[in-house]
């Protein structure tokens, strides 16, 4: 009897511990092969052959197709550069400029991947339709209200991501650190 | 107590091997992956224009909506396959994914150097099969093996601002897919 309840907890714990270790994997992302600047972070490898089993699985879940590395690569920023959570009741500035590319194109989604619906009809930009500075370098008002310049518009949405695509692109899996690609700073400006 | 500690090890152990298994096995159990999804809308071995995605309607998760997208859902068993993409002026670039999603190969206008993509899909057997000396003379085809004999390949072309969507979608609808022909 102690034998039974005790195979019994060991599959209890095993099926818990398992799944979970599997669904948190899965939902949070996985470090292999992952390139941090900043508040971005690209998974070059996921669109390669060589792509990790967690990222398989992951891609197989959501139904994503992973941008191809002979596309371009795409960088994630769910916080900000102090790493707190980008909040769209509050206002974000993403500042500077971005690593050689052909040209790029930035785009703000909830978390599953969906675009942010808003009154105004505009999901992102791309370098070609962003107005800059003197210097070239830009600045993108990331906000719920409509703000002068390039404005993002959030809807409101409590938690979003923002992804940053590079096309025809040098950065990829040989890309390290800030030196080799210069991401813009990801900065939160208050709440209105 | 010690008994119920060496179950509860014995428990996070396999509960390891649960975790491994469970992501390993995952890919082929799937029932919303890309595949599946662009089933019911992408007819086999012929190019589909995607919809632009929208907060209420998107096929795929994480779709640049600066692009204009067209699938071409594959199924070697017939033959080798035709790819033609008459290139647009902005930026254009093809993608090929393997059944399960991953991206196993991807060319830009600027890579394929030409003002059209033309590109042979064949499974490795498939391949195997083209004479030796027919190769060498086709020299400037671009032959691509599928690690899978189905798959999907991805044609998207660039609009640099929301004014020139029509022009990407109308490069695209130029695009040709399909068994040899």
């Amino acid at each position: 009897m102690r034998l039974l309840a005790g195979f019994l907890f060991a599959f209890a714990v095993a099926a818990a511990f398992g799944l979970g270790l599997t669904q948190f994997a899965l939902t949070r992302g996985t470090a292999f092969g992952a390139i941090t600047i900043g508040a971005w972070t690209a998974w070059p490898k996921t669109g390669t052959s060589d792509i990790d089993p967690y990222a398989r699985a992951a891609i197989a879940r959501s139904g994503e197709l992973p941008i191809g590395s002979g596309d371009g690569v795409a960088f994630f920023a769910s916080s900000d550069d102090a790493g707190r959570a980008l909040d769209g009741r509050c206002m974000v500035t993403i500042a500077g400029t971005t690593p050689a590319a052909r040209f790029w194109t930035i785009t703000l989604y909830d978390l599953d991947g969906r675009l942010i619906p808003n009154a105004a009809d505009r999901y992102g930009f791309t370098s070609q339709e962003i107005a800059r500075r003197a210097d070239g370098t830009f600045e993108i008002l990331v906000a719920p209200r409509a703000r002068p310049g390039n404005w993002l518009p959030t809807g409101g949405i409590d938690r979003y991501v923002v992804v940053l695509r590079l096309y025809d692109t040098p950065v990829g899996v040989a890309t390290r650190t800030a030196k080799d690609a210069p991401m813009p700073a990801v900065t939160a400006a208050g709440c209105a | 107590m010690i008994r119920w500690l060496l179950w509860l090890l014995g428990g996070l152990l396999l509960g390891g091997i649960v975790h491994l298994a469970t992501v390993l096995l995952l890919p082929r159990t799937a029932t919303q992956d890309a595949y599946t999804r662009l089933s019911p809308t992408a007819p086999a071995n012929s190019i589909a224009p995607l919809p632009a995605p929208t907060p209420d309607d998107a096929v795929l998760p994480f779709m640049d909506p600066a692009f204009a997208t067209a699938v071409c859902r594959y199924d070697l068993a017939a033959g080798p396959l035709k790819l033609r993409v008459p290139v647009s002026q902005a930026y254009t670039s093809v993608s090929f994914y393997a059944r399960s999603g991953i991206a196993y190969y991807a060319i830009n206008d600027r890579a394929a150097g030409r003002r059209i993509i033309e590109l042979d899909l064949m499974t490795p057997e498939q391949r195997a099969e083209i004479p030796d000396d027919e190769e060498i003379t086709a020299a400037d085809r671009l032959i691509v093996e599928s690690p899978t004999p189905t798959g999907l390949i991805l044609v998207r072309t660039f609009g640099p601002e929301p004014g020139l969507m029509p022009m990407a979608r109308r490069a695209l609808a130029a695009a040709q897919c399909g068994t040899q022909g």
